[in-house]
C-alpha cells in the first residue's frame, strides 16, 4: 500500500507541475495585464507608471523567464506575491481558507447525505409518487442556476421573515465569543451552505438511486432475500453497500473541487472565501494569486483522487492496489 | 510682495452654518458599504476609487473643497498667491497630530511632495509647473511654480495629494512599507481591522484638531461583492450607508421609496463624472466627422438619463462638465434628432459598414445603456456589432485602439487643465494607454488653447481660452458626450451631515453624526 501511495504521488507532482505551466499560459493569452488594471484604477496612467508596474511584478521580462522564476518558486513552495493585493499568496490563500473549507464541507456533508437518504428512499419505493416527488425535486434544485435559487432564499429567509442573515460569516462587530460565536457563524452558514448542498444533492441522489436499483437485480441480493434476511437488513447490508461505490467515487471528484467550487455561492452571500478570492484574481488579472488558488485546488484534487482510492478498498476489499 | 489672501473661512463657516443647522448628537456606529475591495489603503500609493472612499477618513489633504469647488481649509488654515501667480504660501494648523501622536508640520508637507512625485502618476501631472518647495518654519509651506499654472489651488484634495508621514516613510522603500499595512494620517478616524473580504474597521481618533469632531465612535465598511446582495444588506438594515455606485441603478427608485432612506446626487463636483462614447477618428465610418455628428443626433441621451439613470444626471452639453471652471453651453449642441442624423449618415457616405460597440463592463446599468445606445444606431440604419469583455479586456483593446465605439467616463476634477485636456491634445496620444486621447483626435489649435489655458494668468485670460477650446470641440466631436453623472449616495435618513464637499463620501465621514 506504501510503494501504491508513493507512486501515485510521484504521478501527481508531475501532474501538477504540468497544470502549472498550463494555467501560467492560459491566463497570460487572456486580453489586459494587472498593470493596466490597476493603472484604470488610478484613474491616470501616465506611461512610467504603467513601466514602473510592469518591472515591479517582473512582466517586463520574457515570458519564458517568467515561467522558470514561477515553476523555480513553486518547487520551493512560494506561491509568489499577489500584485494587486500587495500580500504573499499563502498568506491570503491561507486566510481565506478555513472559511470556504466551512462552507464546502457543510455543503459537501448536506449534500452527500440528503442524497443518499433521497437516492435510497427512490429506491426503495421505486414507480411510486414518492420516487418520482424525489426525483422532480432533486431535478429541480439541479436544473435551476445556484445564484438564483441563492437569491430567492436571501429574498424568503433575509429580506420576508428576516430568520437568517444575508451575507458574511458573521456579525460584524459583535465580537461574540465562545459558543454565541459558533452560533452566529453557524446562522450565516445555513444559508449558503444549504443552498450548495441542494446543488449538489441532486446528484448523489440520482446516483445513490440508479446504482441501487442496479444492484438490486443482481443473485446476491436474491440469495440474500431467500435466506429470509429482513428486508432493512438487505438495503442496508447488501444493496446500499454495494450500490455506494460508484457515489463514492462521485464524492471523490467533487471533494476536490471543494475549494474552488464555490465561487457564485461566496459572491452572492460575500462569504470570504477562496473563491471569492479567484474570482476577483481572474477579474483583475493578478496572476501570482490566480495561479496560487489553481495550486492549490489542483493540489486538492490530486489528493481527493488518492483519498477515493483508498475508500475504495476500504468500501469493497475486493479491490487491490495495482502495484 | 503684496499678497492676495484668499479668505476662504467665510466660505467654510457659511457651509458649516448651513450643514449644522441640526444640534449633531456624538456617538454611534455607521455601517457602510465598499466595493470592490480596496487593494491597500495607503493612498498615496493607491489611488483607485475605493482606497480613497475608506482612507479620506484615515489621510488628509491641505484643502478641501466646497460644492462650488472653493478651496476650503484642511490641514492649511490659510493661504495666499503671489501677484504673479507663481508663488502660493500656505499656513498650516498648529496641534495636528499624526494617530501615532508625532506633530505634522511642513516637513511632512516637503515629504509628501517628493512621495507623491515618485508613487502618484495624477500628482505627478499636476506637480509638473512646481519648481521648488521651501519650509521657512514649522508651520509655513512656500511652493513656487515654473510658470503661472492656473489650477494649482485646485490639486489638494485628499486623493489628489495626500499627506504622508515622513517619519514613517522617510528612508524606507515606500511599497513594502509594513505601515502600509496599519495605515497612519491625521484624519477623524484611524484604522484598527481589516478582515480581508469581509470589513474594515475604522475608530474615532480622540485627539483629532477640531474639538468635538467626529462625532461617530467607528465606521465598519462591509465587502459585499455582489449588487444585489448589497442592496439586500441595505434594505434588511445591516448597512446604513450606500455610497455612489454600490448598487444597480434600477434598484435606487426600489430602495429610495423605503421608509427612513434619503438620497443624495451631490458630493461628486469634484470628479463631475463626465460620460461619453470614444470615436476612433482615425480608421472606419468614426473617422469621418459627419458620421460623428449623426451619432450625437441619433442617440437619446435624455431617455438614457430619465431610464436608465433615473434622472440622476444631465445631459452634457461637451467636453466640460457643467460643475466645473469655465462651463460654457454656448456651444455647439445636438438634440435627439434621428432625421437629421440619416441626413448626415448620407451626407458622410456610409454604406452600412459594421461598427463595433464596446460597452463598459461595470455591472448590468453599463451594459442596458450600451443597449439602448445600439438601438438608437440601428434605428437610424447604423450596422452595430456589440463586443463583449471584462475590464482588463476593455483596457487592452481601449489602449491599443481596437474598437469603432467605446464607452467610458472619467473624471475631471474641477478644471478643464487637470481633467479635459487630456483626453482631446496629440501629447496625450499614446498607444498602451486606456486613459489617455485613445480616440486620436489632433489638432494644433486645441493643442495650443490647452497648452495656453494651463498656465494663463489670471483667471479671466483662461476662461477666454476654454470657451473657445469647447466651442471648437463641439463643432468637431472627436468623441461623442453623453452624460454627466451623479453616483446616488443612499442613507438612512438620521445619517446626517454625510455629504458636505465636493468629493463627498471621499472626504470622509468627519462632520456625519447619527440622529439616534
Amino acid at each position: 500500500m506504501l510503494s501504491f501511495i508513493a507512486q501515485r504521488l510521484a504521478k501527481a507532482v508531475v501532474v501538477l507541475l504540468a497544470i502549472v505551466v498550463f494555467n501560467f499560459m492560459l491566463i497570460r493569452m487572456a486580453p489586459g495585464d494587472p498593470a493596466m488594471v490597476m493603472a484604470g484604477e488610478a484613474g491616470a496612467s501616465d506611461k512610467i507608471f504603467v513601466t514602473q508596474l510592469r518591472e515591479k511584478f517582473g512582466l517586463d521580462q520574457p515570458l519564458p523567464v517568467q515561467l522558470y522564476r514561477y515553476v523555480k518558486g513553486i518547487v520551493t513552495l512560494d506561491l509568489g506575491f499577489s500584485f494587486r493585493q500587495q500580500m504573499p499568496v499563502a498568506k491570503l490563500i491561507a486566510e481565506r481558507l478555513p472559511a470556504t473549507l466551512l462552507l464546502t464541507v457543510t455543503a459537501f456533508v448536506i449534500s452527500l447525505l440528503l442524497g443518499v437518504l433521497f437516492g435510497t428512499l427512490a429506491a426503495r419505493f421505486a414507480g411510486t409518487w414518492a420516487d418520482t416527488a424525489i426525483t422532480i425535486l432533486a431535478l429541480i434544485f439541479y436544473a435551476t442556476p445556484l445564484f438564483w435559487v441563492a437569491l430567492m432564499a436571501i429574498l424568503l429567509f433575509s429580506v420576508a421573515m428576516d430568520w437568517l442573515p444575508s451575507f458574511g460569516y458573521e456579525t460584524v462587530g459583535a465580537n461574540y465569543t465562545g459558543l454565541a460565536h459558533v452560533f452566529d457563524v453557524g446562522a450565516h452558514l445555513i444559508l449558503p451552505a444549504t443552498t450548495m448542498g441542494l446543488f449538489f444533492m441532486a446528484t448523489y441522489a440520482r446516483m445513490t438511486r440508479a446504482s441501487m436499483l442496479e444492484v438490486k437485480r443482481h443473485d446476491f441480493v436474491k440469495t440474500a432475500r431467500a435466506k429470509g434476511l429482513r428486508d432493512a437488513v438487505i438495503q442496508r447490508r447488501h444493496v446500499l453497500r454495494n450500490a455506494l461505490l460508484p457515489v463514492v467515487t462521485l464524492a471523490g471528484l467533487q471533494a476536490g473541487t471543494l475549494v474552488g467550487g464555490a465561487v457564485l455561492t461566496e459572491t452572492v452571500f460575500a462569504w470570504p472565501g477562496i473563491g471569492r478570492l479567484m474570482y476577483e484574481a481572474l477579474l483583475q488579472r493578478d496572476y501570482n494569486l490566480l495561479l496560487g488558488v489553481f495550486v492549490v485546488c489542483s493540489a486538492m484534487v490530486l489528493a481527493f483522487n488518492l483519498i477515493t482510492d483508498l475508500i475504495y478498498r476500504a468500501v469493497d476489499p475486493r479491490i487491490e492496489f495495482a502495484s | 510682495m503684496l499678497k492676495r489672501v484668499l479668505l476662504s473661512l467665510l466660505v467654510a463657516s457659511a457651509l458649516s452654518t448651513a450643514a449644522f443647522a441640526e444640534e449633531p448628537k456624538s456617538g454611534g456606529v455607521i455601517n457602510a458599504v465598499i466595493q470592490p475591495e480596496p487593494p491597500g489603503l495607503m493612498v498615496g500609493l493607491v489611488q483607485n476609487g475605493p482606497t480613497q472612499m475608506v482612507a479620506g477618513n484615515i489621510y488628509e489633504g491641505l484643502l478641501r473643497y466646497s460644492p462650488k469647488l472653493e478651496p476650503l481649509p484642511g490641514l492649511a488654515e490659510s493661504w495666499s498667491v503671489s501677484e504673479d501667480g507663481k508663488i502660493y504660501t500656505f499656513k498650516l494648523r498648529k496641534g495636528v497630530t499624526w494617530h501615532d501622536d508625532k506633530p505634522f508640520t511642513s516637513a511632512d508637507v516637503a515629504f509628501s511632495i517628493d512621495f507623491l512625485k515618485q508613487t502618484h502618476p495624477r500628482a505627478r501631472g499636476n506637480l509638473a509647473q512646481l519648481d521648488k518647495v521651501e519650509t521657512p518654519d514649522d508651520y509655513t509651506v512656500v511652493f513656487t511654480l515654473k510658470q503661472p499654472f492656473g489650477p494649482f489651488l485646485g490639486i489638494f484634495e485628499v486623493g489628489s495629494l495626500p499627506m504622508i508621514p515622513k517619519h514613517i516613510y522617510e528612508g524606507t522603500d515606500y511599497k513594502t512599507n509594513p505601515a502600509n499595512n496599519t495605515p497612519v494620517g491625521t484624519g477623524p478616524f484611524m484604522f484598527k481591522e481589516w478582515q480581508k473580504g469581509s470589513f474594515i474597521r475604522l475608530v474615532k481618533n480622540p485627539n483629532y484638531y477640531i474639538k468635538g469632531l467626529p462625532h461617530l465612535d467607528e465606521i465598519y465598511w462591509h465587502v459585499i461583492p455582489d449588487a444585489a446582495a448589497r442592496a439586500v444588506a441595505f434594505e434588511t438594515g445591516k448597512v446604513d450607508v450606500l455610497p455612489g455606485g454600490s448598487v444597480e441603478n434600477f434598484d435606487v427608485p426600489r430602495l429610495t421609496k423605503l421608509k427612513n432612506v434619503c438620497v443624495t446626487g451631490a458630493g461628486w463636483e469634484f470628479f463631475s463624472p463626465h460620460s461619453w462614447l470614444w470615436l476612433n477618428n482615425r480608421q472606419g465610418p468614426t473617422a469621418n466627422k459627419k458620421f460623428r455628428q449623426a451619432l450625437m443626433y441619433a442617440i437619446d441621451r435624455n431617455f438614457a438619463k430619465d431610464v436608465i439613470w433615473n434622472g440622476l444626471a444631465k445631459v452634457a452639453t461637451g467636453p466640460s462638465a457643467s460643475t466645473i471652471k469655465y462651463y460654457t453651453d454656448k456651444v455647439t449642441t445636438y438634440d435627439y434628432d434621428p432625421a437629421k442624423a440619416k441626413a448626415l449618415l448620407k451626407e458622410a457616405g456610409y454604406k452600412g459598414e459594421k461598427v463595433r460597440l464596446l460597452p463598459l463592463p461595470y455591472g448590468e446599468t453599463w451594459q442596458r445603456w450600451a443597449e439602448a445606445v445600439k438601438q438608437n444606431l440601428q434605428d437610424v440604419g447604423i450596422n452595430v456589432e456589440m463586443i463583449a469583455t471584462d475590464v482588463p479586456g476593455w483596457n487592452q483593446k481601449v489602449a491599443d485602439w481596437d474598437y469603432d465605439i467605446a464607452f467610458t467616463y472619467l473624471y475631471q476634477y474641477g478644471d478643464p487643465a487637470l481633467g479635459v485636456g487630456r483626453n482631446y491634445i496629440s501629447s496625450q496620444i499614446s498607444k498602451g494607454s486606456p486613459f489617455n486621447n485613445v480616440e486620436g483626435y489632433s489638432n494644433p489649435e486645441i493643442d495650443q488653447l490647452f497648452a495656453d489655458g494651463a498656465t494663463a494668468f489670471p483667471d479671466s485670460k483662461r476662461e477666454d481660452i476654454y470657451l473657445k477650446a469647447q466651442k471648437i470641440l463641439t463643432d468637431d466631436v472627436p468623441v461623442a458626450w453623453q452624460l454627466e453623472l451623479q453616483f446616488p449616495t443612499i442613507t438612512r435618513c438620521n445619517v446626517k451631515n454625510l455629504v458636505t464637499t465636493a468629493i463627498g463620501v471621499n472626504d470622509g465621514f468627519r462632520d456625519a453624526w447619527l440622529d439616534k
